[in-house]
């Protein structure tokens, strides 16, 4: 427990010293929420509560899904060969860099949400809260993975691939335009990634519909994702050479 | 302090290690010798838990490396052959991080993160990022990584490839008095054969995956009939052979 806040706290002095990284890695839903957004918002398919969630997850994709790229970094400068050979716990290895991206992530998203009010955003802010909460168990599974992928494929490949797969995963989650405007097939695709059913989840919050079954089924996939991501990283990091 | 039979490590088609035997008793400094790819790093990758051998045993600094690696861990140090610092980040900062991993307090991981810098001709440097040392000052900081937390046993890759005269000496001194004072074992590989002489209570050959010698480096020279490591070095990784063959 002690390891895991001394490598925590380690990670964030890391990743708030670096403020160029912490506003890029938020800057595409941020360009959207103010570029698209506004037209968005008159477009007739939904308001800023709408669109918001997408961003959300959005950000998620770009910010924790990126994570592995900082450590492609600390594999090619021996920095995980020397943390590895601490008696530290490989699970402990994998969560105070999580823990990082989640934090980071959070702090990402509350600027998002803070802007998004100023634009005229009107939602309840219990339901906002909740639904920060809800991306944050999401990044903590998109981070893992992240790490998982970046360790199990050539150092070279993680970036030109993650970027590329980032894209159709967005797009199938209907964050940018909700998928009850996809053609069947369409949607069908997109009930098969995770991600579609975050965001309804996030938009039942941000809509105040607490006891909505979009709602149940975000946080249920949202938690398995997390899960999911957690054992598979684990498994890599207990792994020889990770 | 370490006990391993029969280790092997084969990378796809490569295998990197057949097969070695190696017992170290405790306070030894023992050289561990050998071309470009004979299997050095690759050994010391194993006995540190870092890979999961192909097949064989050992135990280390009293754990089994397959039953209790964490055991391993806490008591062994290893400066890998290619550094430890991230490029950007304050050296000091890695430091105190890396000896709070080991169950330092701040104040006490900040204090021996400054003594040992100070004993490693360091002093000062904290606040320096890695890019702006030099190779032996890297070189030096990979090697205080590696004695933060007082390790019984040390595992050095090339510890002084690219030092100067100088650091070298110094840190073969450091060396002697850590064993002389705390008893450290100490397993280290090297291409200076002087340095094997000078330091080295025992040595090692290895080639091609196999141990080819185990002697004194004064019972290696007789035996071989050479006034220098060298050309023991030479005689038994059959370098001189090759080259006669290809000549
Ligand atoms: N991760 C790896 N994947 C594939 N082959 C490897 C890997 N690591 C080492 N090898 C191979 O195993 C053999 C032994 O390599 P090793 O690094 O142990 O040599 P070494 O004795 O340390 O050499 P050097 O003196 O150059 O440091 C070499 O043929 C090397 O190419
Ligand atoms: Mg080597």
């Amino acid at each position: 427990m002690t390891a895991l806040a001394v490598l925590t706290g380690h990670y964030l002095r890391v990743s708030f010293g670096n403020k160029f990284s912490l506003v890029f890695s938020a800057l595409q839903p941020f360009l959207y929420l103010v570029l698209f957004g506004p037209l968005f918002d008159r477009s007739g398919v939904g308001s800023w509560a709408v669109l918001v969630p997408g961003l959300l997850v959005q950000l998620g994709l770009t910010s924790a899904g990126m994570a592995g790229f900082t450590i492609v970094f600390d594999q090619r400068f021996g920095v995980l060969e020397r943390l590895r050979v601490t008696p530290v716990s490989r699970v402990t290895l994998l969560l105070g860099r999580v823990l990082r991206d989640s934090v980071v992530l959070l702090v990402q998203a509350t600027a998002i949400i803070v802007a998004a009010y100023a634009l005229g955003l009107r939602a309840p802010v219990a339901g906002v809260l909740a639904a920060l909460l809800l991306t944050t168990v999401l990044s903590v599974g998109m981070a893992s993975l992240s790490y998982t992928a970046a360790l199990t494929m050539r150092q070279e490949l993680f970036a030109p691939v993650m970027s590329t797969v980032v894209v159709p995963l967005m797009l199938l989650s209907g964050a940018l335009l909700p998928m009850s405007l996809a053609p069947a097939w369409l949607d069908v695709v997109s009930r098969l990634t995770p991600f579609r059913y975050a965001v309804e989840g996030l938009r039942a919050l941000f809509a105040g519909s607490y006891a909505s079954s979009a709602l149940l089924w975000g946080v249920v996939v949202s938690l398995a994702f997390a899960v999911l991501g957690v054992t598979l990283g684990t498994r890599r990091f207990q792994r020889e050479n990770a | 302090m370490i006990h391993a039979r029969g280790l092997t490590k084969t990378f796809g088609p490569t295998e990197a290690v057949r097969g070695i035997d190696l017992d170290v008793s405790a306070g030894e400094i023992v050289g561990f010798l050998g071309p470009n790819g004979a299997g050095k790093t690759t050994t010391l990758r194993m006995l540190t838990t870092l890979l999961r051998p192909t097949s064989g045993t050992a135990t280390v600094a009293g754990a089994d490396l397959f039953a209790d690696p964490a055991g391993v861990r806490r008591r062994i140090g290893y400066v890998a052959q290619g550094g430890a610092f991230a490029p950007f980040s304050p050296v000091g900062e890695e430091l105190v991080l890396q000896a709070r991993l080991y169950g330092m307090g701040r104040a006490q991981a900040r204090e021996r993160v400054t003594t040992l810098l100070a004993e490693l001709d360091l002093p000062g440097v904290e606040e320096r990022t890695s890019v702006s040392l030099s190779g032996g000052q890297k070189r030096r900081l990979d090697i205080a990584m590696g004695l933060l937390h007082r390790p019984e046993l040390l595992f050095l890759d090339e510890p002084t490839t690219g030092l100067d005269p100088q650091s070298r000496a110094n840190l073969w001194d450091h060396v002697r008095r850590l064993r002389e004072q705390e008893g450290l074992t100490v397993f280290l590989t090297t291409h200076y054969l002087e340095e094997a002489d000078a330091l080295c209570d025992r040595i090692l050959i290895i080639d091609h995956g196999r141990l080819v010698a185990q002697r004194t480096p004064d019972e290696l020279k007789s035996e071989h009939g050479a006034r220098t490591l060298d050309e023991v070095f030479l005689a038994v990784t059959g370098r001189e052979l090759r080259e006669g063959a290809a000549a």
